[in-house]
C-alpha cells in the first residue's frame, strides 16, 4: 500500500501535466494517508515494519557479509507526518492552482511539488538513517527548485543558493554522525540501533579517542546538525528568510508546514539514544534561535519575513521541547504549527495576491506587494482571508481553545519542569519561553492589525482589492478550522490528557547509558526513589530512564496549572501591546523606534547575522577564492605559460633551424640541379644542326684523348 | 710523283670535312642530304683506297658498294621524311624545325 503511495508520487513527478493530474493523486494519497493514520492510531498498537534488501553488498572487508536493507515503518509518528504532510500538501496544491496561473513554468511547479512530497513521504516513512538522508537531500533539492523559481531575478537565485550552501553545512555534521553510528553497528535500521544500543556500547565506538559515552552524545549532536540546517535552527537559520523569495504558497508548504518540521521529526526519531548533554545542548539552541528569530520578527515589514522569523521562532519552540524531554509537546506543536503556519501562509499569499493584482491595475510597478506598510483595512474587503488569518493568529499566539495554546503551553510547561529538574544554565529556557511567547503574540497581532485593521494606508491599492477565488479560500478555511481544539483532544485546558499527546504521540522510553542520560533526581527531593535506584547502580538501565522522565512527566504536571496562567497573560500581554501600538497609538512605534534606535536597528538587520557570515565566512571564503585565484593566475598560470612561452621559443629556434638549415640544404640541392639544368638547357635547342656539332666535338675529343694516350 | 695511299686518305678527309660543314651550315635540309651523302662517300674513298693498297682482298670494295646500295636507300627515306618535313613545317629550313626540344 505505501510503495503504491511512492509509485504514484513517482508517476506524478514524470507526467508535468500541471494540477489535474497533481490534485487527484494528492487526493487518493490523503485519503491513503488518513486511512492508515486512522486504522494505526485506533486498531494496530504495534508499530508496523517492513524491510527488503536493496542492494546487497557482498562480504564487506571489515564488516563480514552485509547488506544494505531498507524498509517501511509506521508508528504514531509516521501515521500523523503522513497525514500533515500529505493534507498541507494537498490543499497547498489546490491554492496553487489559482496563484500560480499564468506563470510561466508552471507545470514545473507542480512536478517540483510533486517530487517534494514525494521526497517528503519518503523521509517520514522510512525504517533507518539511510534512506532518511537520501530523502533529505532529495527535499533539500526540491526546496532549491521551487525557491528558485523566478529564477530570472537575482532575489530567488541569491535565496536558493544560500538554503542550499547553508543546508550542507548541516548536512555535513548530520552524514558524520550516521557513519560513526553505521561504523560501529553496521545498520542503518532505527530499532536495530536503538537495540545496539541498550546492549551497550561496545569500546570501539569511539570518536577521536573520547570515551564511548561522550561519543553518543558527539553523535546525537552530530545529527542534530542535520536538523539545524534543515530546521533553520540557530547558527544556520539564515536561510529560512530568504527563501520567501519562492512562490509563497512553497513557502507555506516546504517553509513553514513541512519541510523545516523534517528536522524536528529527525530530533522525534532519534530521540531514544540522545543522551543528557545532547538534549542540553539541543534544548539550548532551540531557545536560542527562538529568542533571535523572536526579537528579530519584531520590527520586520515585510509580511512574508514576519512570518518566516516566526516560523524560525516556533521550530526553535519545538527544538526546545524536544531537548528538555517534552516529547509529545514538541511533536505536537509540531503538527499544530504546520497547521496555523500553513494557514498563515497561505492567508499572506492570498493579500499578495490580491495587492499584486490590485497593483497591476493600477500599473504600478514598484510599490512592494508584500510590504505590510502599503496595506491596513484589508478585513473589510476580504472577509474569509481575513478571519481565517484571525484564526490563526489567535492560534499562534496561544489563546485558549486554540491549538497552538495547547501545545505551547505544554512546552514551556515542560521547559519549566525541565529547568528546575536540571538546574545550571537550562534555568533560563523557561524565561526565554515566555518572553518568546509574547513577542509572537505581539508580532503576530502587529502584523494582523497593520494589515487588515486601520486605515488603509494606500485609498488607490485599497479600492482595487478583491476577495480571492475560491480555491484560495477553501484551503484556508480547512486550516483556519484545524487550528482550534477539538481536532486534538478534548479538553482545551487539558493537552496533556488529550488524546493527541496521551495516546498517538507517547514519549519514547530512552535507551541511553544510565551514566549519559540526565539527571534529575539529585536535583528535586520528590524522587528519592529514582534517586536510590541510582546509586544502588541497577545494571539495567531501562527502569531508571522511565523513572527519570516519568519524573519529568510528573513535574510538567505540577507546572502545567502555572505555566498556563503565565502564558495566556504574556499573550494578552503582546497582543495588548500590539493593539496599543499599531492601533491605537500610531505613532508610538516609530517613537519607540527611534529612542532604542540601536536595538530597533539590530533587530530591522536581523541581528546582523547576515553580515557576520558575509564578514566571517563569505568574506574569508571570497579571501580564500582570490587567493586561489591569484596563485591561479601567477604560479599555475605562470608555470602554464612559462611551459607555453618555451616550448614556443623552442619551436622558434627548431622552425628556424628547419627554415634555414634542413630547407637550405634541400634548396641548395634544388638550386644547383636547376642550375645545372640551366646549364644544359641551353645545348638542348632542338635543332638537329646543333646536336651535330656537339656529337661532332665529342668525337673529336674523344679521338684527342685516344690520340692522346697513344701518343 | 706517285699517288699513294696518303692522298686518298687526304681526299676523304676532305671530303669527309666538306661534308661535316654541309650538314652544319646549310639552311636547307636537302644540302644537309647532300653532306650526309659527301661524307658517305669520303668514307668510300677511305674503304676503296684500303682495299687498294691494303691487303689483297676485295672486302674494302665490297663494303663500299654496300654502303652506296644503303646510301640509295637513305636518300629516299631522308628525302621522303624532306617532304613530310615542309608538309608539317611549311619550311626545310633545320633550325625552324626544333621541336625535338622538350
Amino acid at each position: 500500500m505505501l510503495s503504491f503511495l511512492i509509485i504514484i508520487f513517482n508517476q506524478k513527478r514524470l507526467q508535468t501535466k500541471a494540477h489535474l493530474v497533481g490534485l487527484p493523486i494528492l487526493g487518493t494519497a490523503l485519503v491513503l494517508a488518513l486511512y492508515i493514520c486512522y486504522s494505526k492510531l485506533s486498531g494496530i498498537p504495534e508499530t508496523l515494519n517492513w524491510t527488503t534488501k536493496w542492494i546487497g553488498f557482498g562480504n564487506v572487508p571489515g564488516v563480514g557479509e552485509w547488506n544494505l536493507m531498507t524498509g517501511i515503518m509506521i508508528d504514531n509518528l509516521t501515521a500523523i507526518m503522513l497525514v500533515v504532510v500529505t493534507l498541507i500538501s494537498f490543499l497547498v496544491h489546490l491554492f496553487s492552482s489559482v496563484y500560480m496561473k499564468g506563470d510561466i513554468r508552471y507545470s514545473r511547479y507542480y512536478a517540483y511539488l510533486g517530487i517534494f512530497t514525494f521526497s517528503m513521504l519518503g523521509i517520514v516513512i522510512g525504517n533507518n538513517l539511510f534512506a532518511l538522508y537520501i530523502f533529505w537531500e532529495l527535499v533539500g533539492f526540491s526546496s532549491y527548485s521551487l525557491i528558485s523559481h523566478w529564477y530570472e531575478k537575482p532575489g530567488p537565485q541569491q535565496a536558493s543558493k544560500k538554503a542550499f550552501i547553508v543546508n550542507r553545512v548541516g548536512d555535513v555534521g548530520m552524514w558524520t554522525g550516521l557513519m560513526l553510528v553505521f561504523g560501529t553497528f553496521h545498520t542503518f535500521n532505527f530499532s536495530d540501533i536503538f537495540a545496539a544500543i541498550q546492549k551497550g556500547l561496545p569500546p570501539t565506538f569511539s570518536l577521536l579517542g573520547m570515551s564511548p559515552e561522550v561519543t553518543l552524545t558527539a553523535v546525537g549532536v552530530l545529527i542534530f546538525c542535520g536538523a539545524v540546517g534543515k530546521s533553520a535552527q540557530f547558527p544556520l537559520h539564515v536561510w529560512l528568510p530568504d527563501a520567501m523569495e519562492g512562490p509563497t504558497p512553497v513557502s507555506a508548504l516546504i517553509h513553514a508546514a513541512t519541510m523545516v518540521a523534517a528536522g524536528v521529526y529527525l530530533v522525534c526519531r532519534i530521540f531514544p539514544m540522545l543522551t543528557g548533554d545532547a538534549m542540553l545542548v539541543i534544548a539550548m539552541i532551540g531557545g536560542i534561535t527562538s529568542f533571535i528569530a523572536a526579537t528579530t520578527a519584531l520590527t520586520q515589514n515585510d509580511i512574508k519575513k514576519v512570518l518566516a522569523y516566526s516560523t524560525v521562532s516556533q521550530l526553535g519552540y519545538m527544538i526546545m521541547a524536544l531537548g528538555v524531554g517534552a516529547f509529545s509537546a514538541g511533536f505536537f506543536h509540531l503538527t499544530t504549527h504546520a497547521m496555523f503556519k500553513a494557514c498563515l501562509f497561505l492567508g499572506s499569499g492570498s493579500v499578495i495576491h490580491a495587492m499584486h493584482h490590485s497593483l497591476h491595475h493600477l500599473h504600478d510597478h514598484h510599490t512592494d506587494p508584500q510590504d505590510m506598510r502599503n496595506m491596513g483595512g484589508l478585513l473589510k474587503k476580504m472577509p474569509i482571508t481575513g478571519y481565517t488569518f484571525i484564526i490563526a493568529t489567535l492560534a499562534i499566539s496561544g489563546i485558549p481553545l486554540m491549538s497552538g495554546f495547547m501545545s505551547k503551553d505544554e512546552i514551556l510547561a515542560g521547559t519549566t519542569a525541565y529547568s528546575s529538574l536540571q538546574g545550571g544554565i537550562a534555568a533560563v529556557l523557561p524565561y526565554v519561553g515566555f518572553g518568546v511567547a509574547m513577542m509572537t503574540a505581539f508580532y503576530m497581532w502587529r502584523l494582523v492589525f497593520m494589515t487588515f485593521f486601520g486605515k488603509p494606508k494606500n485609498e488607490k491599492i485599497y479600492e482595487h482589492i478583491h476577495e480571492s477565488p475560491k480555491a484560495m479560500v477553501i484551503p484556508l478555511i480547512i486550516l483556519a478550522g484545524l487550528s482550534f481544539w477539538i481536532w486534538y483532544g478534548a479538553n482545551p485546558i487539558d493537552p496533556a490528557n488529550g488524546w493527541f499527546m496521551k495516546t498517538w504521540a507517547a514519549t519514547p522510553v530512552q535507551i541511553v547509558p544510565k551514566n549519559t542520560a540526565a539527571h534529575f533526581g539529585e536535583h528535586h527531593a520528590t524522587f528519592e526513589s529514582s534517586k536510590t535506584e541510582e546509586h544502588a547502580a541497577i545494571k539495567e538501565s531501562k527502569p531508571e530512564m522511565m523513572a527519570q522522565q516519568e519524573a519529568l512527566e510528573h513535574k510538567t504536571h505540577e507546572v502545567a496549572g502555572n505555566g498556563m496562567i503565565i502564558s495566556i497573560f504574556m499573550a494578552l500581554t503582546g497582543i495588548a501591546l500590539a493593539w496599543f501600538m499599531y492601533l491605537k497609538n500610531t505613532t508610538l512605534p516609530d517613537k519607540i523606534a527611534k529612542t532604542f534606535a540601536p536595538l530597533y536597528k539590530f533587530s530591522l538587520n536581523k541581528w546582523y547575522f547576515d553580515e557576520l557570515y558575509e564578514f566571517a565566512f563569505v568574506g574569508s571564503f571570497m579571501l580564500f577564492a582570490r587567493m586561489c585565484s591569484w596563485f591561479d593566475t601567477n604560479i599555475v598560470d605562470g608555470i602554464v605559460n612559462g611551459v607555453g612561452k618555451s616550448t614556443v621559443l623552442v619551436s622558434k629556434i627548431g622552425g628556424w633551424i628547419d627554415k634555414y638549415i634542413v630547407d637550405g640544404l634541400v634548396n641548395l640541392t634544388a638550386g644547383i640541379t636547376q642550375l645545372i639544368g640551366l646549364a644544359f638547357r641551353s645545348v638542348q635547342t632542338g635543332k638537329i644542326q646543333t646536336y651535330l656539332a656537339w656529337t661532332l666535338t665529342g668525337v673529336v675529343i674523344v679521338f684527342a684523348a685516344i690520340a692522346w694516350k697513344l701518343l | 710523283m706517285t699517288v699513294g695511299l696518303n692522298h686518298f686518305l687526304v681526299i676523304g678527309a676532305v671530303l669527309f670535312v666538306l661534308g661535316i660543314y654541309a650538314m652544319l651550315s646549310r639552311r636547307n635540309v636537302i644540302a644537309v642530304l647532300m653532306g650526309v651523302e659527301l661524307i658517305l662517300n669520303a668514307a668510300n674513298i677511305n674503304f676503296i683506297a684500303f682495299s687498294r693498297y691494303g691487303g689483297v682482298n676485295i672486302n674494302g670494295q665490297m663494303a663500299a658498294i654496300f654502303v652506296i646500295v644503303i646510301a640509295a636507300g637513305e636518300a629516299a627515306v631522308a628525302l621522303a621524311i624532306v617532304l613530310n618535313i615542309y608538309k608539317n613545317f611549311k619550311s626545310v629550313n633545320p633550325s625552324e624545325v626544333d621541336s625535338l626540344r622538350d
